[in-house]
């Protein structure tokens, strides 16, 4: 059974479209991340499906029902909003209880959902505390516990850790996850960082203009991705693309170099490297051959900004004893994690 | 021979730290002058209030006589004007059109300012411009269309005819849709979303959390009623009817001016304003909009 379809769904303010037919099937229990630059539409969508915004077209079905034209609160859903939106006058007990303003359940049900909720982010101890009194975490807490306690067939997420500090935001996005195990909910997630993106999902949707560009679990949009938007998008430092011209099983770059490649292709091409794919070689052994000109030291490894004479590529050093600045090196590339993509429409060559 | 110029800054501070005395001197006028001027808007306050004391604890003889302590002071005023029935219903009247106004006033305002400030429909730029162009028109000129629609219905001497101008403001409209629009709509959303009708979420989200802006309406409405003067003279001419501002000019007649129990009125008449004060102004000194939101 699928919990959540969208079918062709698109969404127009006056008459500018925002987002254009997008489609997708979730199923039951599982966590999907949209993800995008802003306004492409990702944070629309969600709002669509939560019923805050009017569907201009398409439908929208929760557990085999179409809702588009439901109230947000009979849609079986429930949200957690980017400011946490919790009421300041309200205790945590009541701000998580909030959720259950309109249920018909006995008060003695209420009060166990929300021991259970607390119980469950670890908010026990601070349910009788206003939220100021309460650190930017544990208020991202309750307002996850509000959406707890609805048990609803849908969790919304709307950018939920994009106001926290980055290892506040690392150390939240390890307890959703550990959250998602243990309750198994169908959760619909929206961010713009494509690291909360890859460590969250099942699957990924990555939306540009309104559009959806791949869906895909985290590996295939990494290793497989459908469009150079993908390609570039996901993972950081973003893939290395240079333009050539594929035949004969080689691709030959615009910049001189020529590169054997496993493909029947012919014609103007982009060549697609991951920098964790360029590693660094003697000047005379690798078919790109370049000068260093920045060396950004990660620890592990080195990221390496090569000038290769009319294109940069950042490839992948050792962590101790990478080239300096100004070295010569030639950079090798493993055949198998090349990308190929088409040089006018961008998308994939498989 | 010059000292070489990298010294120079050196020097100069050197120069300034060993100079005697006007600069530190202007320094030091500085707050001088502004406690000064503090003092005297202090006094400029306070004289009224203290003559205001002053005098309802003075005989007649003494009124004139402009010392701030009384030669022989006396609480006979207080118990003449406490023991005047009619003090009683005057303070009753302010105090019943106040608080009935003040209430109206935090609820339709709010009602409307929400609306305004939180609902996209057609023409709501003209509406709250048609309700703010209401502010140019002065009470001067409304006195007499309000005074024929009173007589018309029946509201002179009234309770209701007092308060009906006043029980929503287009001042009050607008304070509370400035405040709304400060509501980030994440709130309102949320409530929808956990399955509150409108009203609801406008009643038990949105008002808890313009706090601070209610107490600043309650303090100007009901100060505002309390102290009003030219409509309630306008509208009653049964004693029993008059507010405590039209009552007290009861105590002045052609051949003579009671100034000591007008003082005295005066003074019991202060009492509430300042407890509505000290009761609010917690709430506007506390900004609570913001602690719900990203910390």
């Amino acid at each position: 059974m699928t919990t959540l379809i969208l079918r062709d769904l698109v969404k127009e303010f006056g008459t500018t479209r925002v987002v254009h037919g997008v489609s997708l099937d979730v199923t039951p229990g599982e966590f999907i991340v949209l993800v995008g630059p802003s306004g492409c539409g990702k944070s629309t969508t969600l709002r669509m499906i939560a019923g805050l915004e009017e569907v201009t077209a398409g439908t929208i079905e929760i557990g085999g029902r179409v809702v588009n034209d439901l109230e947000p609160k009979d849609r079986d859903i429930a949200m957690v909003f980017q400011n946490y939106a919790i009421y300041p006058h309200l205790t945590v007990r009541q701000n998580i209880g909030f959720g259950l303003y309109t249920a018909r359940l006995p008060r003695a049900e209420k009060a166990r959902r929300i021991e259970e909720a607390a119980a469950v982010l670890g908010m026990t101890a601070y349910l009788e505390r206003k939220p100021a009194a309460l650190s930017g975490g544990q208020r991202q807490r309750v307002a996850i516990g509000r959406a707890m306690v609805r048990d609803p067939a849908v969790f919304l997420f709307d950018e939920p850790l994009s106001n926290l500090d980055a290892q506040l935001r690392t150390q939240m996005r390890l307890e959703i996850k550990k959250l998602h195990a243990r309750l198994a909910n169908t959760i619909v997630y929206v961010t713009h960082d494509q690291v909360e993106a890859m460590t969250l999902a099942d699957r990924i949707v990555i939306m540009k203009d309104g559009r959806i560009q791949q869906v895909g679990s985290p590996a295939e949009v990494y290793h497989a991705p459908a469009n150079t938007f993908v390609a570039t998008f996901i993972g950081a430092p973003a893939m290395n693309l240079l333009a050539g011209t594929a035949g004969g099983g080689r691709v030959r770059l615009d910049i001189g170099a020529e590169i054997a490649v496993d493909t029947t292709a012919e014609g103007p091409v982009r060549l697609g490297i991951r920098p964790e794919d360029l590693r660094p070689a003697a000047p005379g052994a690798a078919p790109l051959r370049g000068r260093v000109s920045v060396a950004e030291p990660l620890g592990p490894g080195t990221l390496l900004h090569v000038d290769l004479g009319g294109a940069e590529v950042i490839a992948t050093g050792p962590g101790r004893g990478a080239p300096e600045p100004g070295q010569e090196v030639g950079l090798l590339a493993d055949p198998a994690a090349l990308h190929l993509f088409d040089a006018a429409t961008g998308a994939a060559i498989r | 021979m010059t000292a070489p110029a990298t010294d120079a800054p050196r020097a100069a501070a050197e120069a300034l730290l060993r100079s005697p005395g006007p600069v530190r001197r202007r320094v030091a006028a500085g707050p001088a002058v502004r406690w000064l001027v503090l003092f005297a808007g202090g006094v400029a306050m306070v004289a009224p209030l203290a003559y205001m004391l002053s005098t309802s604890l003075k005989y007649p003889f003494e009124v004139y006589n402009l010392n701030l302590i009384p030669e022989e002071p006396t609480l006979d005023n207080y118990r003449d004007v406490l023991s005047d029935r009619r003090f009683g219903w005057w303070f009753f009247n302010s105090l019943l059109v106040a608080t009935l106004t003040t209430v109206s006033n935090l609820f339709w305002d709010s009602l409307v300012g929400y609306t305004l400030a939180k609902f996209r429909f057609r023409f709501r730029q003209v509406v709250f411009i048609a309700i703010l162009s209401t502010l140019m028109i002065p009470t001067e000129m409304l006195v007499i269309p309000w005074y024929l629609m009173s007589q018309q219905f029946g509201w002179l001497n009234t309770h209701w005819g007092i308060m009906f101008p006043g029980l929503m403001t287009a001042f009050g409209v607008f304070l509370m849709r400035q405040f709304f629009q400060t509501v980030p709509d994440d709130f309102l959303e949320a409530a929808r979303i956990d399955g509150l009708n409108e009203f609801q979420i406008w009643w038990r989200v949105a008002m808890p959390l313009v706090r601070p802006a209610l107490a600043a309406l309650a303090i100007f409405v009901f100060l505002g009623n309390w102290t009003a003067f030219i409509w309630p003279l306008i509208v009653t001419n049964d004693q029993h009817m008059y507010t405590l501002p039209v009552g007290l000019t009861t105590f002045s007649v052609e051949q003579s001016v009671q100034w000591e129990l007008i003082m005295t009125g005066a003074a019991v008449s202060v009492l509430p304003t300042l407890v509505v004060f000290l009761v609010f102004q917690r709430f506007i000194i506390r900004g609570v909009v913001m602690a719900g939101l990203k910390g």
